[in-house]
């Protein structure tokens, strides 16, 4: 069998102060294979970025993590900053959904660039600049010489995100997380970051995870879809398959809540009644039983575990068939 | 660029509540707002939409007179707001109200929710007796699905959707005839989108107010207004109404905007409008 690119097992990340403990994810187990591209989704608070910071190391001091989260076999959790630091960046890479406050705002972009290349590969800075205006090339990034002597400001929130794509793909990573990387994008920029993701995956292999809240974003590019709920994982399927036949009634009342562009139009809107629970809720239940509309008694004493094939697993004592 | 065609909604043969003509605004003499012209019906949802920078926002602002156009005329209820008095312009304010994208940076920190909405009651209704405005407030939090006890809270206590509740509380308090949404929903989850716009269309159904709904998701968009505006390079490129300019977009700029929709697979989109 492949060794998958990224294993998660059993991760729980917790974050405790005198009065309460919070626990933002809750046993989560996934393994993402080299070349997939997996879609996470669940709404704000499901942990769904919570998880992948921790496979960056780059989670709050306080928080307190168990499990495993291998990369390419090796152990991250618990590695030493240097050991972290030697795949971080370059073979696994993670873009964000604010890519302002993800460059430093007194380097010029080409600065910024070259210096992943220089510390990560050991090139020259004449080298690299030069690899970095063509990887700006390569994101689509109109007049890339001008580009790598500008500042950040002086860029478009969606050119940004076209440098932030561009630096994460310097040291071509096996894995690159991209967590809401078009949430505060137009539609149109949106669409052309997505296009720039699936050429550079079917150019380079490269597996791929997307973080998004939207379903529609991840239904055009993800092979696999993980839904993520009250910090655990709920269900994972194939893209076809969740999107056409959902099996966790959390997935289906999420995806029937998409404002559909085709179809007859509504007066009022579907709704998914309630909110997720607070984070500090001790939950012997199902976490989304009090939302749910095929809850029965058992679900409100005991938590379904994610049960199933490695292909379609599903954590629901009456899922749909 | 294609002149802008004109479509009203038929149901509406009333004067406009809003006159909007050749409205221009200028940033360092540059135009961010060129030449803008439209009605807007009481009770009446009409979508401005248009990528970031199109100038959206901007004529909401000019509208409701936060930024200073530099022509054009802007008739309220048959008043024109940009000449009126600063004195006549305040009384104008209660019928004029706007709630943003950030719900929780909208709300002052400091002060309860319960102040917070009751301000405006202070300061349009001042006849009011401290128990009839906390009736009030308690009155309008029952009516966004917020529970009367919450009014002693602070804002940090509650979350996006929440927030915006009590934003839309604070907006709606008065009654207002004009309400703008400038991206109200955009920063929420999918789940809490429907409940917050389905609470805006059930406020506009008992008071008859008028909406201005700035957004970029034609998905939302195209499910509530009567008609929609595209807006591009601070122009007005096509209006027309909402079956007809999702049907059949004349504009090139809003045909490539409906095409950047990322679009859901066909099935799931069909079981959806199934079950709905």
């Amino acid at each position: 069998m492949v060794v998958p690119i990224l294993n998660v097992d059993e991760l729980s990340i917790r974050y405790a102060d005198r009065s309460r403990a919070l626990e933002a994810v809750a046993g989560a187990s996934l393994r993402i294979a080299p070349q997939e591209c997996v879609g996470v989704v669940g709404e704000s608070g499901s942990g769904k970025s919570q998880l992948f910071l921790a496979a960056m190391g780059l989670l709050a001091g306080h928080a307190r993590v168990t499990g495993s989260i291998r990369f390419a076999g090796d152990e991250l959790l618990g590695a030493k900053a240097a050991a972290l630091n030697r795949v971080r960046g370059s073979k696994l890479s993670m873009i964000f959904q604010d890519p302002m406050t993800s460059l430093t705002p007194h380097l010029r972009i080409g600065t910024q660039l070259a210096e992943v290349l220089v510390c990560h590969l050991g090139v020259s800075w004449t080298e690299a600049r030069s690899a970095a205006g063509r990887m700006l090339e390569r994101v689509q990034l109109t007049d890339p010489k001008r580009r790598l002597n500008q500042y950040p400001h002086e860029l478009s929130g969606g050119m940004r995100q076209r440098v932030m794509l561009a630096m994460s793909l310097l040291c071509r990573p096996d894995l690159l997380i991209a967590d809401e990387p078009t949430t505060a994008l137009d539609v149109t920029v949106q669409a052309q970051i997505l296009e720039v993701l699936r050429a550079v995956r079917s150019e380079t292999g490269m597996a791929l995870v997307l973080i998004s809240h939207d379903f529609a974003v991840i239904a055009g590019l993800a092979d696999r879809i993980l839904v993520m709920y009250a910090g655990r994982i709920v269900e994972n399927a194939a893209a076809d398959e969740l999107l056409r036949r959902p099996r966790h009634p959390y997935s289906a009342e999420l995806l029937k809540c998409v404002p559909s562009l085709s179809g007859p139009r509504l007066a009022r809107l579907p709704t998914l009644a309630g909110q997720p629970p607070q984070p500090g809720e001790a939950l012997q239940a199902c976490p989304f039983a009090p939302r749910c509309p095929r809850a029965a008694d058992r679900c409100r004493l005991e938590r379904p575990a994610l049960a199933g094939s490695s292909m379609s697993q599903v954590a629901c004592h009456f899922p749909l068939s | 660029m294609m002149p802008p065609t004109v479509v009203k909604p038929p149901a509406v043969m009333n004067a406009p509540l809003l006159q909007v003509r050749g409205l221009q605004v200028e940033f360092d003499r540059q135009p961010a707002v060129r030449d803008v012209s439209f009605d807007l019906f009481a009770a009446e949802t009409v979508a401005l939409v248009g990528e970031s920078g199109a100038g959206k926002s901007t004529v909401a602002r000019a509208v409701l007179r936060l930024v200073q156009p530099a022509r054009g005329s802007v008739e309220f209820s048959g008043l024109d707001l940009l000449k009126a008095p600063p004195a006549v312009m305040r009384a104008q304010r209660r019928d004029l109200q706007i709630i943003f994208q950030d719900p929780l940076a909208s709300l002052n920190p400091r002060m309860t929710i319960g102040d917070a909405i009751a301000e405006p009651l202070v300061i349009f209704e001042p006849e009011l007796t401290a128990v009839e405005r906390r009736q009030k407030v308690a009155g309008i939090l029952q009516r966004v699905g917020l529970s009367a006890d919450m009014a002693s809270r602070y804002p940090h206590e509650f979350s996006g959707g929440q927030c915006q509740r009590i934003g839309i509380a604070r907006a709606t308090v008065l009654r207002p005839k004009l309400l703008v949404c400038d991206e109200a929903v955009s920063s929420l989850d999918v789940s809490i989108q429907g409940q917050i716009i389905n609470l805006l269309l059930d406020l506009q159904q008992d008071m008859g107010m008028a909406m201005l709904f700035i957004s970029h998701n034609l998905a939302v968009v195209r499910h509530i207004s009567h008609r929609v505006m595209v807006m591009y390079r601070g122009e007005l490129v096509e209006v027309a109404s909402c079956e007809a300019l999702f049907t059949a977009p004349v504009h090139p700029y809003t045909r490539a905007l409906l095409a950047a929709v990322p679009r859901m697979p066909p099935i799931a989109a069909a079981s959806f409008a199934g079950d709905a």
